[in-house]
């Protein structure tokens, strides 16, 4: 305890006086700060890390006999190809991360965080700050976008080093046959990676919709996961043909359309245009429902 | 705790606040509450009385079903943002990130705040936990904390800035004695400082030691508010008679209208009637006449824990 005399004068913010970008940023950076200071994220991160390193060292393995990767064209996507150019561990890494350890990463992480903080209690804190329900829900929303990039990132970094210390690098054969210098494939390496981030906005969108609806962040974190296999199923069944172009992850692998020369565009921005739509529907959704809901934890 | 004249509106007004939650369940009725500025005001009542539920309203984290509610003279819930940044607030416990050392839980807490300046962050941060004692434990994590360093931590996040009003809900949970104290010290050096103190507890005796004023709530309804001393007042005082002559006593107290009498080993205790009380001295006189040997003759002023108990009717009626 100290006495009012020891205690320096600080005079309260000069509020007007501060635009107000600013100070939702402030919120927003802080939330980065907390997000990645868990040992969870950590954890997730050490994890889209290793997945490049074991499919490096399983090709590696497969062949050591002179044999091709992937056998008769067997496997996930680019597989055969990276004994040829490590650069293709990269493609491979992302095909084989995507469908679900990337979307579950962002699940735990968007489902996390609202209801983590109500379970915590901390919600009530932040409000009372008073964050501002809107405000809180876009540095959310931004931490979320912030993590998947970083996860895709983890990715591509781990891919690239695993690649280029165990297979040769060079001049990259495309899959429409034309060959392109290492440094241009380096940027569509970095493009793959862009898309592939954008492929996961509606993942995001969707568990931060779900973490507005619960006080469990394990609740919300199953159910976005949960969701999110249930989709991946619906868009492998034939007879759902028609409601498959609005599933999520229809789209996702069309980020191989980024190695043909000239580029398919055309599911690209399909997909781009359904991670739009989800961000727009959930994104809304959450917001209308975060800011009109009785916080009781 | 002197306040300007022109402040004349109270810091908590609330018309006919009510929440009925989605089951159904009336949570709070009809509350008319009004905390002066500048006072301590102890808000008391049993668990479900609809304490909690009333503050998250005040607080803009649940919405009223009916009735208005202004905090330091503004609507709530909608004018949130103007009001929360003067008003500190520890609501059902405080609530920490574990991963986090308490520096940087402060530091998170204030980063919410959109008026607080970052330029002065971190001397706020260091002011605060300096002020409830945790500036030695600021670097280790939260999740290491004992209950009652939670409970300063959280104190110390309602102290980030200059507060007009503190909402403190039962602030001294959880801490040992030393620390109830130098709770208390803080809670009456911030109201001589001139801010307004809202206080829930369960304990009575802190009330009376720290509250200028003080509401019951029950059952979702306030029974009554106003200041500590009319609410104590309003309990009549008991005569107590020490005697080793018991039975004598109550014949003759009896018959100068003495009412509710027991009678407990050599103490003779009975209630003085509302209307026309007979002067005290008289009375023992009329014992002293009638050889009953006195030894000890006084009246027994009412506590809050009296005023409680006949209000809420909680715990034992003991005159039957």
């Amino acid at each position: 305890m100290s006495t009012a005399e020891e205690r320096v004068a600080v005079t309260a913010a000069p509020v007007a006086a501060r635009p107000r970008g600013l100070r939702t940023l402030g919120l927003f950076r802080n939330e980065l700060v907390v997000t990645f200071r868990r040992w969870r994220t950590l954890a997730l991160f050490a994890i889209l890390a290793g997945i490049p390193v074991v499919v490096g060292i399983a090709v590696k393995i497969e062949t050591s006999d002179g044999g091709t990767a992937g056998g008769e064209g067997g496997g996930p996507a680019f597989i055969s190809q990276i004994t040829n150019n490590g650069l293709f561990l990269v493609f491979t890494s992302l095909a084989v991360t995507l469908p679900f350890f990337l979307p579950m990463a962002i699940g735990v992480v968007a489902g996390d965080a609202i209801a983590g903080e109500a379970n915590a209690g901390t919600l009530r804190y932040l409000l009372v700050a008073p964050a501002g329900r809107s405000r809180l829900l876009l540095a959310k929303g931004w931490a979320a976008l912030v993590f998947c990039a970083s996860g895709v990132l983890v990715v591509t970094v781990s891919a690239l080093a695993t690649g280029s210390a165990m297979f040769p690098l060079g001049d990259v054969t495309l899959l429409s046959g034309t060959s392109i210098s290492f440094s241009e494939g380096l940027l569509r390496a970095l493009a793959v990676a862009a898309v592939v981030t954008v492929s996961l906005i509606g993942v995001a969108a969707i568990g931060l919709f779900v973490s507005t609806l619960t006080n469990s962040g394990i609740a919300a974190m199953a159910t976005t996961v949960g969701l999110l296999i249930t989709v991946q199923i619906l868009d492998t069944i034939p007879q759902l043909h028609a409601i498959q172009p609005y599933l999520f992850p229809h789209y996702w692998l069309s980020f191989a359309d980024l190695v043909r020369d000239p580029v398919y565009w055309d599911q690209i921005m399909r997909n781009f245009g359904l991670q739009g739509l989800y961000l727009a529907v959930f994104g809304s959704a959450a917001w209308a429902r975060f800011t009109t809901r009785d916080i009781t934890a | 705790m002197a306040q300007p004249a022109s402040v004349t509106e109270a810091a908590i007004d609330t018309r006919g606040l009510t929440k009925r939650y989605r089951g159904g369940q009336l949570a709070v009725d009809g509350l008319d509450l009004a905390v002066p500025r500048g006072s301590v005001f102890g808000f008391l009542g049993p668990n479900g009385s609809g304490k909690t539920t009333t503050i998250r309203m005040l607080m803009g984290l649940i919405a009223p079903t009916a009735g208005s509610a202004r905090v330091l003279g503004e609507p709530m819930p909608s004018a949130v943002r103007g009001v929360l940044p003067r008003v500190g607030a520890l609501i059902e416990g405080p609530a920490l990130y574990g991963h986090l050392s308490g520096r940087d839980n402060l530091v998170r807490y204030d980063c919410a705040d959109p008026t607080a300046d970052p330029r002065t962050r971190g001397a706020r941060v260091g002011q605060a936990l300096e002020r409830v004692g945790l500036a030695a434990a600021a670097g280790k994590k939260a999740r290491a904390y004992s209950l009652g360093m939670k409970q300063r931590l959280g104190l110390a996040a309602a102290l980030l800035q200059p507060r007009e009003l503190l909402v403190l809900d039962e602030p001294t949970n959880g801490l040992d004695p030393q620390g109830m104290r130098e709770i208390r010290a803080l809670v009456r050096e911030l109201a001589a400082e001139g801010t307004t103190v809202f206080l829930s507890s369960h304990l009575l005796d802190e009330i009376e030691q720290v509250c200028t004023h003080a509401a019951v709530m029950a059952r979702g309804r306030l029974i009554t508010q106003g200041t500590v001393g009319d609410l104590a007042e309003g309990v009549r005082g008991r005569l107590v008679v020490g005697t080793p002559d018991p039975p004598e006593a109550v014949r003759v107290l009896k018959e100068n209208g003495i009412v509710g009498l027991v009678v407990d080993g050599d103490l003779v205790t009975g209630e003085l009637p509302a209307q026309d009380p007979p002067d005290l001295a008289e009375l023992n006189a009329a014992l002293v006449r009638a050889d009953v040997r006195v030894r000890s003759f006084g009246t027994q002023r009412g506590s809050l824990e009296d005023a409680f108990v006949a209000l809420t009717g909680e715990g034992f009626d003991v005159d039957g």
